[in-house]
């Protein structure tokens, strides 16, 4: 468990503004981004390089996903989202690399990103909607008896979404890294069977990396689709 | 992790010490991601992407243009191949329409001979007919006449060529 | 020893918990396995539905990594 520790770089007591190892991987998060986004999309060309056209890939699939889930008026919040995605991606992928801390593997840092979410598309629904905003809960389309218990449910659903929003990224990124390291155990204990869990953790990797991107998606997605709900809160 | 049950909470996640440090980088890192995408980097693509549509729907108007102009230069040919056609079929015509002239007059010519040339021959016909005619009739007088001196008549002129030409009639008749 | 019986009973709670996992790994299954059959039926409306795959597959990987929590917190936390 001691890749998930919190250790301060420099040595000493971790404070609230300490340099740690949760600022360097951080920062190294926000570099590979900025070196994507604006050093591989540096050259405006009409043909794109390759770095280029991932960048532009990746922008042409975030703002696809925000108008087809959230809706064409929600493209205003789309740097949030955006930054929001770039951000869990590369603090995923990073994680991969051995020896990395995975900011993303903590629960405080998912909770931050999950209850900003929940609480600007909260507040976002009440400025734009009213009260009307209420009838998220209201299922004017389910038989009258049927409603107050639905609507119970819903609301219940409602705020259970920050939690499980944020709970699923840390939970399946620790899961992933607990799993590889156990396995990376297995390898000293076994002795001349060594090979076999150094198989077991190559596949395990690929899968990691497979998890590292689809978790991205679906915080990023999930996000639109919370949007969606305060943009347009009827059923 | 036996160890760890003795030494507080054994996950790092739930060391809540650690939560302040994470939080207020998270929210530095976040600030600073966020100005870095919405100021720089998503304008920037933004711009490429438009403007690659832009070159994009030129070129297909451009496109567009030369394919006009290659209908245009095709229909332009396809009128000249009409046109040279109908000039053809007009000369043929006309030929054709001399010839026809010229032919029309060498055949009313060669009516004409013919028909002369007919009458002629029918006129001569008739004639060597009308002659023969009046041979058989003057034939048969004599030789009536002759008959009838060697029987011992006498024969009047007027009543055997009446005769005559009673009989030549009713053959002819016949 | 009184110790030991309740860091036992909680080792043996997260191990009941991780069958949660079982029933999120057959939730996962039926939406990707569900939207498959849909898929091959419609192939053309597949494409804009892979949202919604993963949307359902997120909600079913939810509870999962509940239980997955519920485990975690028996073993290090309680």
């Amino acid at each position: 468990m001691d890749q998930f520790q919190v250790k301060a770089l420099f040595g000493g007591d971790v404070s609230w503004y300490t340099p740690t190892n949760v600022t360097l991987w951080m920062a190294l998060t926000v570099l590979a981004a900025t070196a994507l986004m604006v050093y591989g999309a540096r050259g405006r060309a009409l043909v794109p390089s390759r770095a280029q056209s991932a960048a532009e890939m990746t922008y042409g699939f975030i703002y696809k996903m925000v108008e087809d889930v959230a809706g064409r008026d929600a493209v205003r919040f789309f740097p949030y989202i955006f930054t929001l995605f770039m951000f869990v991606l590369f603090a995923n992928l990073l994680g991969l690399v051995p020896f990395a801390f995975t900011t993303t593997s903590h629960i405080a840092v998912t909770a931050v990103l999950a209850f900003t979410v929940f609480f600007t598309v909260t507040a976002l629904g009440f400025i734009l909607h009213g009260t009307k905003f209420l009838k998220l809960f209201w299922v004017s389309s389910a038989p009258l008896p049927l409603r107050p218990v639905l609507a119970l449910i819903e609301l219940i659903s409602y705020f259970v979404r920050p939690v499980s929003h944020s709970i699923r990224l840390a939970g399946a990124m620790m899961a992933g890294h607990a799993v590889a390291k156990v396995f990376a155990g297995f390898a000293a204990a076994l002795g001349a069977a060594f090979f076999l869990p150094i198989l077991a953790v190559t596949a395990l990797y690929a899968l990691e990396l497979l998890v590292a991107v689809i978790q991205a998606y679906v915080f990023t997605i999930l996000t639109c689709v919370y949007l969606k709900d305060a943009l347009h809160p009827a059923h | 992790m036996a160890e760890t049950a003795a030494s507080g909470p054994g996950m790092p996640q739930l060391d809540v010490t650690t939560f302040s440090n994470q939080i207020f980088w998270l929210v530095v890192t976040m600030v600073v991601l966020y100005f870095v995408m919405s100021r720089v980097a998503l304008p920037r693509i933004a711009a490429v992407l438009a403007d690659r549509r832009g070159t994009i729907t030129s070129d297909i108007a451009a496109a567009e243009e030369y394919k006009l102009k290659a209908q245009q230069a095709e229909d332009a040919y396809h009128k000249a191949l009409a046109d040279a056609r109908a000039e053809a079929h007009r000369i043929v015509e006309a030929a054709k329409a001399d010839i026809q002239a010229q032919l029309d007059v060498q055949i009313a010519k060669a009516d004409a001979e013919i028909a002369a040339k007919a009458s002629e021959s029918e006129r001569r016909i008739r004639e060597i007919r009308d002659s023969a005619m009046e041979m058989v009739s003057e034939v048969s007088q004599v030789a009536t006449k002759d008959i009838l001196e060697s029987f011992g008549g006498k024969a009047d002129a007027a009543s055997v060529s009446a005769a005559v030409a009673a009989r030549l009639k009713a053959g002819a008749a016949s | 020893m009184e110790g030991d019986i309740v860091q036992m009973g909680a080792y043996i709670g997260a191990g009941l918990a991780c069958l949660g996992m079982g029933g999120a790994g057959i939730g996962v299954g039926h939406v990707a396995g569900n939207y498959l059959a849909g898929a091959l039926r419609n192939p053309s409306a597949a494409a804009g539905q892979t949202a919604f795959l993963f949307i359902g597959i997120a909600f079913a990987e939810a509870l999962g990594i509940f239980s997955f929590l519920v485990a975690l917190l028996l073993m290090f936390a309680v």
